[in-house]
């Protein structure tokens, strides 16, 4: 446990190092957040029937979306996309730990360190200045926070995935580009996926990302209602299960072709 | 002038050959760029489909401000590359070797680099542009497709403005210019939308101080009749981007003169 | 005929005190605390066409301040400074239009590209017309050995096949004035010669006024005729090295090699430096006893092998006078 503990540490100072940054990023998705309520606002406004949101769940929505926008596999980790390029990932072998284990826990601390230091600001603002409501019941809180922590797993199965694949395309450039706007839009960043058109929502309702925001979000504001979110929460780990296997075997697949035999 | 012009265009001419010189992964790159753009259109038509319309405005009469709006970033974008990375050399002191050469430091960091690969966002814009145009019935040659030349000409200008002015934040500090990142991203994002939408303050902050409402909104709105003022003055607001160019390079070299007096 | 006057020259930096610890940080943000470092002190020297000039002082002693104002791109705090008659920073891109500027540790080369597009953007930067730019090419190509290296990439080269490259290159325009700083810094013993060659031959036939700044004295005594010494913002010396040999104490060194090793030599005039088994280092005062007095007594009290006299190292004179200029 230990050296995942330190993995953990790292990344942290890393973080703290990179600190007007991180200040910087915060009042853009400060900013952001405030543009999206306005645009949302403008749109309910001539709204004559009743939508799948409220206006005050999608503004909700949307704070929750910019405050856990961390948590989102959009990006991946420029060491190892520099160790795989290099080839010293066959020094990463040697280390007494499983390289699938040991990269997703690196993605774990990629993914929750950032999140917990950008999202504790945010939902400070929200709840200050723009009246962001607390969940309607502890048990829907409890379920929110256990959904944060299925979602954390699902995005850094998707990124360790994503890094795997690398082996092959040893640029990580391509995937780099793509990355961030399909996870933002599909997550329900953009737009909360429940507004999404009907005939959209059977596929929405389906694919991978919606467990990273969407399904917190809307278990926070109770459009899960707290009996059906055991449900999704399944979802969140069933697809996690997908991602961690196809992971898991893609780096088995990589080690054998690439290093084991000198690539 | 006609040096500086012959200078800045084979400075850019060796930059796209050298990004040339990798096609596949040009063309690669070009395309990630063009989808990814792509979502942000995505986006905002999705909440249309859903609500029809944004206080009077419809789709095809917001694409035609989004289709100006991207292009003029995505030129400005690609062309001001040399100022995204001008603080890294105030940081290495490479600026010094700048002052060094017989010309004006200005044209030598705007020909430094050109990322062609932002096409990819120029193309969806013009794109999205074409096909607003004809949902509307404006034809190619008529007055109104002047006016939104020239909206697109003000908003590269204005982006363009803003990229210099992060660069010379530089010659004072070397901390939180990422900041910045929220009045050119942030303010492509909201410049999407007709400004009508925003609160006063917002809208008074981006008519007056970045004018980006003056360089597309008010021309596009005055064009479809959104707003009430002549057609006149909807076709001369995006000079308020040529002007705040012309103030960003005041500025910058304000900045160099800074620079050279406390020698970093 | 001057071509550049520096009249009583001066320059401050304010330097911020950096408060210590994460309460000191806090408190910097409120208010900041500066010190007045001055870099030139009334500094003031002329330069004639066509001389070679040795610029030497300790680190910091402000010798990287006076290029940047000479070149135009620091503008100083009071003095009047005349380069070709124009002053620099008022009129910088006049001012560097004439100028060849090689700093040793930085290139002005462009690092991705090969050596040659590099020449040639400097040719359009510069203005320099098809005619000469071939002549001056072909000469630099010829006497620095270029012609391997055109198509090499910057980053590629050695750093004595780069200091080559960026002496060329500073030199497409035929600048009338070239400074030069720390051009020799990390070179191998054959470079540094190539370089000290070219820079002997550009001042004596092409008459290029030269300013070099080093910490190589090798470099001035092969090469200056002049030196000019600043230390802590003001100049020591300006004079020729002759002058500065006198001025810190009139020394000469007499080597022996004797034929006894086991014996020494002492004398009351002259000092022991240092024996090396046959050899010894004597240092005496010529003014006091004349040289040939020195070596008669003491040929004729110790068998001898052979025998120099030498003038001691500039380096140890500028060494003595730092720790001098410390005290």
């Amino acid at each position: 446990m230990k050296p995942y503990i330190a993995i953990l540490n790292t990344r942290m100072a890393v973080l703290f190092q990179y600190r007007s940054a991180a200040i910087a990023g915060l009042c853009t998705q400060v900013f952001w957040g405030i543009v999206k309520v306005m645009i949302l606002e403008a749109f309910f406004a001539q709204s004559v029937s009743a939508e799948p949101l409220s206006l005050a769940q999608a503004i909700t929505f949307i704070w929750l979306g910019q405050a856990l926008i961390q948590l989102l596999p959009w990006n991946i980790d420029k060491e190892l996309e520099a160790q795989i390029k290099t080839g010293n990932v066959a020094y990463e072998l040697l280390r007494p730990l499983d390289l699938y284990s040991y990269w997703f826990f690196r993605a774990m601390a990629m993914r929750l360190v950032p999140t917990i230091m950008r999202s504790i600001p945010v939902f400070m603002f929200a709840g200050l200045f723009q009246a962001l409501p607390a969940p309607e019941s502890w048990s829907a809180l409890i379920a929110f926070v256990v959904s944060l922590l299925f979602a954390a797993l699902l995005s850094s199965a998707i990124t360790t995935l994503v890094h795997s694949s690398m082996f092959w395309t040893i640029s990580g450039e391509g995937i780099q580009r793509l990355l961030p706007q399909v996870t933002l839009l599909f997550s329900g960043v953009v737009v909360p996926l429940p507004l999404f058109p009907d005939w959209m929502q059977p596929f929405l309702n389906l694919q991978p990302f919606r467990g990273v925001i969407d399904i917190p979000s809307r278990i926070y504001t109770g459009v899960i209602p707290v009996v059906e979110a055991p449900y999704y929460l399944g979802f969140q780990l069933v697809w996690f299960l997908f991602f961690a296997i196809a992971g898991k075997w893609l780096i088995a697949r990589a080690l054998r072709r690439f290093v084991i035999q000198g690539g | 002038m006609l040096e500086k012009i012959k200078i800045y265009f084979r400075l850019i001419a060796i930059a796209f050959r050298s990004q040339m010189q990798h096609r596949a992964s040009f063309l690669m790159l070009a395309s990630a760029h063009f989808i990814s753009t792509f979502m942000d259109i995505i986006g905002i038509w999705v909440l249309f489909d859903r609500f029809k319309i944004i206080q009077g405005w419809a789709f095809e009469e917001l694409a035609l401000i989004y289709g100006v709006m991207n292009m003029g970033f995505a030129t400005a974008e690609s062309l001001a590359r040399g100022f995204d990375t001008f603080s890294q050399i105030v940081k290495n002191g490479d600026f010094d070797r700048i002052l060094l050469r017989p010309m004006g430091t200005l044209l030598q960091i705007a020909s430094r680099e050109v990322h062609f690969m932002r096409i990819g966002r120029f193309l969806q814009g013009l794109f999205v542009l074409l096909w607003s145009c004809k949902q509307l019935g404006i034809p190619l040659y008529s007055p109104n497709f002047i006016t939104i030349l020239f909206a697109y000409i003000g908003t590269a200008c204005l982006f363009y403005g803003l990229f210099i002015l992060q660069a010379t934040l530089s010659f004072w500090t070397t901390e939180t210019l990422e900041l910045m990142y929220i009045v050119t991203y942030g303010g492509l994002e909201s410049g999407q939308y007709p400004m009508s939408i925003y609160n006063p303050f917002f809208k008074g902050f981006f008519t007056f101080i970045i004018p980006l409402a003056c360089v597309a909104y008010y021309p596009i709105a005055a064009l479809l009749h959104h707003e009430t003022f002549s057609m006149w003055v909807g076709a001369v607001a995006p000079l308020a981007g040529i002007i705040f160019l012309y103030l960003s390079c005041q500025l910058w070299n304000l900045g160099v003169r800074r620079y050279q007096s406390t020698g970093s | 005929m001057n071509v550049i006057s520096v009249n009583s020259l001066w320059k401050e930096f304010p330097i911020q005190i950096r408060k210590k610890g994460f309460l000191g940080g806090i408190a910097s943000l409120f208010s900041r605390e500066y010190v007045i470092k001055t870099a030139l002190d009334h500094v003031s020297f002329n330069i004639d066409e066509g001389e070679l000039i040795g610029y030497i002082g300790p680190n910091g002693a402000g010798k990287s301040t006076t290029v940047k104002i000479l070149s135009g791109i620091l503008v100083p705090n009071g003095g009047e400074v005349k380069v070709m008659n124009k002053t620099p920073w008022e009129n910088r891109v006049e001012t560097v239009r004439q100028l060849g500027v090689v700093f040793g540790q930085r290139t002005q080369l462009w690092w991705d590209l090969p050596v040659i597009e590099s020449f040639e953007l400097l040719k359009d930067i510069y203005r320099v017309s098809n005619t000469s730019y071939k002549r001056t090419l072909d000469l630099l190509t010829d006497r620095l050995e270029l012609s391997k290296l055109f198509n090499v990439p910057v980053r590629q080269l050695s750093l004595g096949q780069r200091m080559r490259c960026d002496i060329a290159a500073s030199l497409l325009h035929e600048p009338k004035i070239l400074f030069l700083d720390e051009p020799t810094i990390g070179l191998d013993a054959v470079s540094k010669l190539a370089v000290r060659d070219f820079v002997r031959y550009l001042n004596k036939e092409r008459k290029v006024t030269i300013l070099l700044t080093t910490h190589d004295m090798d470099d001035i005594e092969s090469l200056c005729s002049r030196v000019l010494i600043l230390s802590e913002g003001k100049i020591f010396l300006d004079g020729t090295l002759e002058a500065l040999r006198k001025k810190m104490a009139p020394e000469r060194r007499l080597i022996v090699d004797l034929l006894n090793e086991n014996e020494t030599i002492r004398d009351p005039q002259a000092a022991l430096i240092k024996q090396e088994g046959h050899r010894v280092w004597l240092r005496f005062d010529p003014t006091l006893v004349t040289t040939p007095e020195l070596i008669s007594r003491v040929t004729s009290k110790h068998p001898i092998r052979d025998l120099y006299v030498e003038n001691p190292p500039i380096e140890e004179i500028i060494a003595r006078f730092y720790q001098n200029a410390n005290l």
